[in-house]
């Protein structure tokens, strides 16, 4: 029976993954096209939905807001979690390696908005545990906390506290695959630990790193939760029409119009396809070894 | 790099991007319904489960409903009644359209401008053609039910009014030997002189998304004149404007204004027991005063709200006063509008149960003699509340776009920063136009 059809149960896997993203993910992103070149009435429309997306008053701004995020986001994560990574590589003999590991990964376990919900009150000088920080950078209101110009540092903080751990966990992971060998001879050719690091481990990370900040970048382009529920915390003062998705949410819900909507969920979806594709090539991330 | 692995790549990279796609804001359908326009069809009347969505303050009003009439098969469901512009139901009705199923009968919102979308999404049974007498229409107080009005037809019934009244510490003005204004010069000299002699005490509040509604309003600023159905005039600069601008500048640079908003964490630990006086709607009293702030009995007294000096046609500013909707779309119209009646007019519930002061006149006496027999105010509260209840300024209306969230997202981050409201005031004009014409209102502004 076995040799009838070897490897069925990996198909098994597969087939009730690809149903789900036909179902969860093709389907939605085709109906999405779909509303994005037409009107309310069904009627193509070509490029018109696209056009007064980006020439509402909105759209500039959004776009800057996503971009200034993306940039911290992205160099937050590829600095921070490479080198938490490095340092929790050199921890591991030890023994502080498996807490730390924990430790980073137990915010990610909570629910983006509950983690949200977390920094809410962490940003709030009254009822802060880190108020005396807050204060000593100036900070005595959440009103004052959270004004306009601060908000890329603050989404990155969130996104970096709910989401880095993951990461961290990752590029251990993948640090340990580095052959022990390899390692081995860097310090009997007296390398240092920067320069092991630098010379051999980064470079070996390398599609480790594009993989992260490919996802990374597909997520950050979709920047939502955070400042959808600070601008509930903060009665509007932050961030009702922050973000792309913000924007696209709006139009859909706010002025009754999805096919605008759509156009820009299907130009955040080119975004990311022509940013995984530049990356991809250019890393040659699907080059055999 | 291999053909095929380029093929790779683009799926990888389809897939990288959709799954994210596809979780954000990618949900789309038609346009929704339209307009109800010319006459209402109802749908047909099977009646069924009255299904009622109330946020939960308003959720005893639903439940005494059903105590009192357990024959009425009744579905109550609770929700954020889009309070803070959540948007809520205007989401959820969106998605009803497209689905063609799921509306509720009734709808409580904590919202005045629901109508100016609903309206248009279809949503809403017209209540003064047929359903309700107009005899009952007759008992509310003066255009409480304005914001419900598009065309002449009603399409909702207020449920409290927020008129603004100034909130005073009768026992520290008595202490301190000042007068309660009545002119906003008198106020904003009072809130100098304080300044100078009692340091830390504050005339008034300018750090809520209601800011605007109870000073710009109050003061006659034409900020937000709507005009017609998806018409507004736009004024931000008229002399109305600066002189409150002016005013509120002045007093938060002396401190006696705070910049904090009464319901943050900061002013209820901060600055809440230093209220000499505070401009607000009538609900302040029981929800802020009594309620949060814990102001002890017998302390705090109600005035009439202060007007521009010579201006005899007194004017006072709205903060909210939630409304109640019926569906168009329900089976059970009848039960609805049975509902919809009690909950806003009856003295069991709005008289002798609501916290808000009730839009319906006859219940409104109720309730003050009860809120008077409290003896919780100073003094007696019913007559400046009345007073203001028939004096809210007609000149500001209830748009789709959202005032509150337009001066929070405008005004108050550069109050933050340090700028004057008064130099603002052009950005704050620009803001409202760009939001009025994304909503499709024809703006004429000045």
């Amino acid at each position: 029976m076995r040799a009838l059809w070897p490897g069925r149960a990996g198909h098994g896997f597969v087939a009730a993954y690809v149903v789900l993203l036909i179902a969860f993910g093709v389907v939605p992103t085709g109906y999405a096209v779909y509303f994005a070149f037409t009107d309310g009435n069904a009627r193509f429309t070509g490029l018109s939905n696209f056009s007064r997306a980006a020439s509402d008053f909105r759209f500039v701004p959004a776009v800057e807001h996503v971009a200034l995020y993306l940039v911290f986001w992205l160099a937050s994560l590829v600095i921070l979690v490479v080198g938490l990574s490095l340092l929790l590589q050199r921890m591991s003999a030890r023994g502080v390696s498996k807490a730390l590991r924990f430790l980073y990964y137990i915010p990610g376990a909570l629910a983006g908005a509950a983690g949200v919900m977390v920094w809410l009150f962490v940003l709030d000088p009254t009822v802060s545990p880190v108020s005396f920080l807050l204060r000593a950078m100036g900070f005595d209101t959440f009103g004052q906390v959270v004004a306009p110009g601060q908000l890329p540092v603050l989404f990155t903080l969130i996104a970096f506290w709910t989401g880095a751990g993951g990461w961290i966990v990752v590029m251990h992971g993948a640090l340990n695959n580095i052959p022990h060998e390899v390692i081995e001879a860097a310090r009997i050719d007296g390398a240092s630990a920067w320069q092991t690091a630098r010379r051999i481990q980064i470079p070996m990370l390398r599609k480790w790193i594009i993989y992260m900040v490919i996802l990374a970048f597909a997520g950050g382009t979709q920047l939502f939760v955070e400042p959808q529920l600070l601008a509930q915390a903060s009665v509007g003062v932050a961030g009702r029409d922050y973000s792309l998705n913000q924007l696209s949410y709006d139009f859909a819900f706010q002025n009754n119009d999805v096919n605008t909507a759509a156009a820009i969920s299907v130009e955040l979806l080119l975004v990311g396809l022509v940013v995984a594709a530049v990356f991809v090539a250019r890393s040659g991330f699907f080059d055999a070894d | 790099m291999t053909v095929k692995f380029r093929a790779a790549l683009v799926a990888v990279g389809a897939v990288l991007a959709l799954g994210a796609a596809a979780c954000g804001g990618s949900s789309s359908g038609k346009a929704g319904t339209a307009g109800s326009g010319g006459t209402f069809k109802p749908a047909a009347q099977t009646g069924g489960t009255l299904t009622v969505w109330v946020d939960s303050t308003r959720l005893a009003a639903a439940q005494l409903y059903q105590k009192q009439h357990p024959e009425v098969k009744m579905d109550i469901v609770t929700y954020d009644g889009d309070a803070n512009g959540s948007n809520y139901l205007q989401t959820k009705v969106s998605l009803f359209n497209r689905t063609g199923s799921g509306w509720p009968d009734v709808v409580f919102s904590a919202e005045n401008n629901e109508a100016a979308w609903a309206v248009p999404a279809g949503f809403t049974a017209p209540l003064n053609k047929g359903l309700i007498p107009q005899a009952t229409l007759d008992g509310w107080a003066t255009n409480a039910n304005a914001p419900c009005t598009v065309d002449g037809t009603v399409y909702c019934l207020r449920n409290d009014l927020s008129q603004t009244v100034l909130w005073y510490n009768d026992k520290l003005m008595k202490q301190w030997g000042y007068q309660v204004p009545t002119t906003w010069e008198q106020y904003q000299a009072l809130g100098q002189k304080v300044a100078t002699e009692h340091p830390g005490y504050l005339v008034g509040a300018a750090g809520d998304t209601f800011t605007p509604e109870v000073y710009m309003w109050a003061g006659k600023c034409g900020a937000n004149q709507i005009t017609g159905a998806k018409a507004v005039t736009v004024d931000t600069t008229s002399a109305n404007c600066t002189k409150m601008a002016g005013l509120l500048d002045t007093l938060i640079l002396d401190k006696t204004m705070s910049t904090s908003s009464v319901f943050s964490s900061d002013f209820d630990k901060n600055e809440a027991d230093k209220i000499l006086m505070m401009p607000g709607p009538s609900w302040y009293g029981g929800a802020l005063f009594q309620g949060t702030f814990k102001t002890p009995a017998g302390q705090i007294g109600v005035a009439p709200m202060p007007q521009w000096a010579g201006d005899s046609s007194p004017s006072v500013g709205n903060v909210g006063g939630g409304t109640w909707l019926v569906s168009a779309h329900s089976k059970n119209l009848k039960a609805a509008t049975d509902f919809l009646t009690w909950a806003t007019t009856s003295d069991d519930y709005q008289g002798k149960l609501a916290p808000g002061y009730p839009a319906y006149t006859a219940a409104a006496k109720t309730w003050l003699a009860a809120q008077s027999a409290s003896g919780y105010y100073a003094d007696d509260i019913t007559a400046p509340l009345t007073a203001a209840a028939d004096q809210v300024w007609t000149g500001w209306g209830y748009g789709q776009f959202s005032q509150e969230a337009i001066w929070a997202a405008t005004v108050t981050p550069g109050v933050n920063a340090g700028k004057t409201i008064t130099s603002l005031l052009p950005a704050w004009h620009d803001s409202i136009v760009n939001y009025a014409k994304t909503d499709g209102y024809q703006v004429a502004s000045k």
